[in-house]
């Protein structure tokens, strides 16, 4: 009988170690989601409601999914909140200069290429031009939101007056009705810098949102009305309330945490990134001005853009445009969180706004125009010096 | 040592404890322990207890647990559950006419269901007809699957998020038995109402089949009107092993509505084989299904939604000792482990030719105490590693579970 007890207590003993046999963590520099630091309990909560309407709101027939759509949930194309994989890329199509786009009579600007059965899904008009988008990742998106109008202005060179070869310019984009500006915003002739997207061609986090519950899952909402399957107003399928929740949830996530920061080749790579004029679009340092979310106000933050469109040459101009940008013009991605994407593109990278680079290599390579210069310099460069440069941007 | 063995496989004795009613009054009405039980016959093959001359016999189970698991550094804490309470009711109508049902309450009462409610008529032993809400006879775990019967608190992942256990539906149909020597043979086959839509439209974005079960409506009407018919033949040798092998085959879409065609008609099919056996000398139990899914997804939806899905699992339980512990005379100690795969979905990309990963294997290490045949006392740690479906890195959950399950 003593044997048994002894035994009992043993057995019963394990459990109450639990913590120690359950999984650990991963460290806040190997994931992706998380929120800032320094919310108050009550944003953590907000940002916990964001969080479950992004990865746990799976749309159906009956709350709305489609007719038409591409996928059913934001976390199914942003797993992780990290960059996206070939399968939950988008089809944009029918626009080639700032007139607008010319086929929205046929589905444009996106193609819903998936359709709940018993639907048909759109296929891209033979006369229009198209490009694809691989999702970005959506991490530190409030900080790049709280960044002011003057401050990307003064990154813009238009003309090339400092003769390096590198411009950039603003897409300057119409407004949508439900849009409330930002403090400071800057006004074009009724037109305002748009950040957000491949193109630039989104003002705000809420435009964003709204956009991809319309477009992407075929879900409408009062920002967005109009079902892209009959492109009549219909009711809405979610509420404003989670709308906000996940704005919230996007302007509050991390930044990505670099990783080997104090690693002699990453910071002999750094060195280089300045040095051949990567710097130049990827701007290493941004601020924020005041921001309604005290955790973002007047920050200092890494995201290697400058918010701005560049001619990215001929080899990426897919001749589909939005807003003010030329078909060959791309904003410059945001370089933080590079060394990460392969932890949410499945294992390896599909790099550059179609992922059609399958290495950091191989994106520098098809960089062009503008960066032409810069590209050439890194291909110059010795094969060590090119290591010490990958590394860096694998280490962001 | 040997009567542990027979329970490990699913075949119980009556032994029962009784609280405050006069207890000559009740009769225990024994199950088979021949060993030509079948995995078919587990439902009336329970423990019951009748009252008097009353025809009706009662019986149940219930299982409770504690639970403390993990995913990825972030835990729920201490959790302890009800998960179900179970009543069955059984009478014998006629000399060769019963029934039987059982009510299931899940999680507390969140959800109350109707598991069986069957009338069975026997003709020959070859021929039975049954008839009402039954459970289709798909794999073995679907039939089997009291919570005293098996050595850990989950249920297997792949009978209940891949087979959509526990699957019972209104229809009717035939089973039988035939004896030779050391052999039974034995078949089902039964049409009942299906499966609809929600199998490939649900919250949780992959083809699921348990998702069918939300239509509340299934026991009252048909999705579409077209039958799903399973079918099961199993054999067993009786100093060796049972092995089934079973299908079941439906339309799961509205394809048709108001006399207007909709869709082509999509069919869903699945098969299952199942066995179990005792180790001979060595006495371990084993016990293992695995399923196939096949459904006709449309080529303009999209691929979160598997054509192909398939997993199983294997239960390998070791009695260890047999005898008194703390004054129950026939007290054995198990220890078990339990290994589980699923893959949601069996396809490539058509952007990539990338395989699509979507899948979960899991190991459920764990040891456990029947102080009697019809009550188990399980302590079980368990280790789920699942990949979504573009293979990014698992989440991986971990943790013990403890509880207890029993026939009352
Ligand atoms: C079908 C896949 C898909 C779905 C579903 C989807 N997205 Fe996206 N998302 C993308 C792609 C592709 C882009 C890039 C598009 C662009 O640049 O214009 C993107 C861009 C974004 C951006 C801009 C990030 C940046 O750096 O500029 C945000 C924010 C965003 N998505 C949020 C969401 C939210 C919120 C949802 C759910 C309501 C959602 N997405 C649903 C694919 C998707
Ligand atoms: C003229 C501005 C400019 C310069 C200079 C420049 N880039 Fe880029 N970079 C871009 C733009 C714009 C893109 C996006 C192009 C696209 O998506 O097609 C990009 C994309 C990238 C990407 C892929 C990012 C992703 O998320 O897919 C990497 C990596 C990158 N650049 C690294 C570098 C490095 C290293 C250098 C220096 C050798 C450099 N860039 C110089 C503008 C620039």
């Amino acid at each position: 009988m003593k044997r048994f007890l002894h035994v009992l207590l043993i057995v019963l003993s394990v459990p109450l170690s639990c913590k120690k046999l359950e999984p650990a963590a991963p460290e806040d520099h190997e994931t992706l989601d998380g929120p800032v630091e320094g919310l108050s309990d009550e944003q953590r909560a907000m940002f916990l409601k964001g969080d479950i309407a992004f990865n746990n709101d799976v749309f159906t027939k009956e709350t709305g999914l489609g007719p038409l759509f591409v996928s059913t949930s934001c976390g199914s194309c942003h797993a992780g909140d990290g960059k996206g994989h070939p399968f939950t890329t988008l089809t944009r199509f029918g626009q080639i200069n700032e007139q607008g786009n010319l086929f929205l009579h046929a589905g444009g600007p996106q193609l819903q290429n998936r359709a709940i059965p018993s639907h048909q899904p759109e296929t891209i008009p033979a006369a229009a031009t198209f490009s694809k988008f691989t999702p970005p990742a959506n991490t530190g998106l409030g900080f790049l939101d709280a960044v002011s109008d003057a401050d990307i202005l003064a990154m813009a060179d238009p003309n090339d007056a400092d003769g390096d070869g590198i411009s950039g310019v603003a897409n300057w984009v119409s407004l949508k009705n439900y849009i409330t500006l930002r403090e400071g915003s800057i006004d074009n002739t009724g037109k305002y810098i748009g950040r957000f997207g491949k193109k630039g061609a989104a003002y705000n986090l809420l435009q964003q949102t709204a956009g991809a519950y319309n477009q992407d899952m075929g879900i409408v909402s009062t920002y967005e009305p109009y079902d892209t399957f009959s492109g009549e107003e219909i009711d809405p399928e979610v509420s404003n309330q989670t709308v906000q929740h996940v704005v919230f949830y996007l302007k509050t996530l991390k930044a990505p945490v670099p990783r080997n920061i104090n690693d002699p080749g990453v910071l002999a790579g750094k060195g280089l990134f300045t040095q051949i004029n990567c710097s130049k679009c990827h701007v290493t340092e941004l601020k924020t001005s005041r921001s309604s979310i005290a955790a973002l106000s007047y920050q200092t933050f890494a995201p290697y853009t400058d918010l701005l469109l560049h001619d990215m040459g001929n080899a990426l101009d897919d001749g589909y445009t939005e807003g003010s940008a030329k078909t060959y013009e791309w904003r410059t991605p945001p370089l933080w969180g590079l060394g990460l994407a392969k932890i949410s593109q499945g294992g390896s990278y599909y790099l550059l706004h179609d992922g059609r680079a399958r290495s950091i290599e191989e994106a520098i390579l098809l960089h062009g125009g503008e960066a032409a210069y810069t590209r050439d310099k890194y291909k110059a460069l010795s094969k060590e010096e090119k290591q010490k440069l990958i590394t860096f941007l694998e280490s962001l | 040592m040997k009567k542990l063995l027979l329970l490990t496989t699913g075949l119980i004795i009556t032994t029962t404890s009784i609280g405050q009613i006069d207890a000559t009054l009740l009769r225990k009405r024994h199950v088979d322990t021949t060993g030509t039980m079948l995995n078919m016959d587990a439902v009336y093959n329970r423990p019951f207890l009748s009252l008097g001359k009353l025809p009706v016999a009662l019986g149940g189970y219930a299982e409770a647990n504690w639970q403390h698991l993990g995913t990825d550094g972030i835990t729920e804490g201490h959790q302890f559950q009800m998960r179900r309470l179970t009543l069955f009711v059984a009478s014998s109508i006629a000399k060769r006419i019963k029934f039987l049902s059982e009510i299931e309450f899940e999680d507390g009462t969140k959800e109350i269901n109707i598991e069986f409610a069957a009338v069975d008529v026997e003709l020959h032993p070859l021929l039975n007809v049954r008839s009402g809400i039954i459970m289709n006879p798909i794999g073995a775990f679907n039939q089997n699957h009291d919570g005293p019967k098996w050595e850990f608190v989950d249920r297997p992942v792949s009978a209940t998020q891949l087979l959509p256990a526990t699957w019972s539906n209104v229809g009717f149909g035939l089973y039988g038995k035939l004896f030779k020597k050391n052999w039974v043979f034995a078949y089902e086959a039964y049409l009942t109402n299906g499966f609809n839509d929600r199998i490939i439209d649900n919250r949780e974005g992959k083809t699921f089949l348990p998702a069918a079960k939300k239509n509340r409506d299934r026991f009252e009407e048909s999705f579409n009107g077209v039958p799903l018919a399973t079918v099961k033949a199993a054999v067993r040798h009786l100093k060796i092993a049972e092995l089934g092998v079973s299908y079941m085959s439906g339309i799961y879409n509205k394809f048709e509505d108001d006399g207007l065609q909709l869709d082509k008609k999509r069919a869903v099919n699945v098969l299952a084989l199942d066995g179990n056996m005792v180790v001979p000398e060595l006495h371990t139990s084993i016990n293992a299904e695995w399923a196939w899914i096949f459904v006709d997804v449309p080529e303009t939806y999209t691929q979160q939604y598997a054509k192909t899905q398939y997993g199983g699992f294997i239960d390998i339980i070791q009695p260890c000792h047999r005898g008194k512990i703390f004054g129950f005379e026939n007290s054995t100690i198990n220890i078990a482990c339990r290994l589980e795969y699923v893959d949601w979905n069996v396809g490539k990309f058509r952007e990539t030719g990338g395989n699509i990963a979507d899948h979960l294997w899991g190991i459920m290490p764990g040891i456990s105490w029947r102080p009697s045949a019809q009550t188990v006392l399980r302590l079980n740690y368990k280790y789920y590693n699942k990949i979504d479906m573009l293979g990014n890195p698992p989440a991986r959950t971990a943790g013990f579970q403890c509880g207890i399950a029993t026939y009352f």
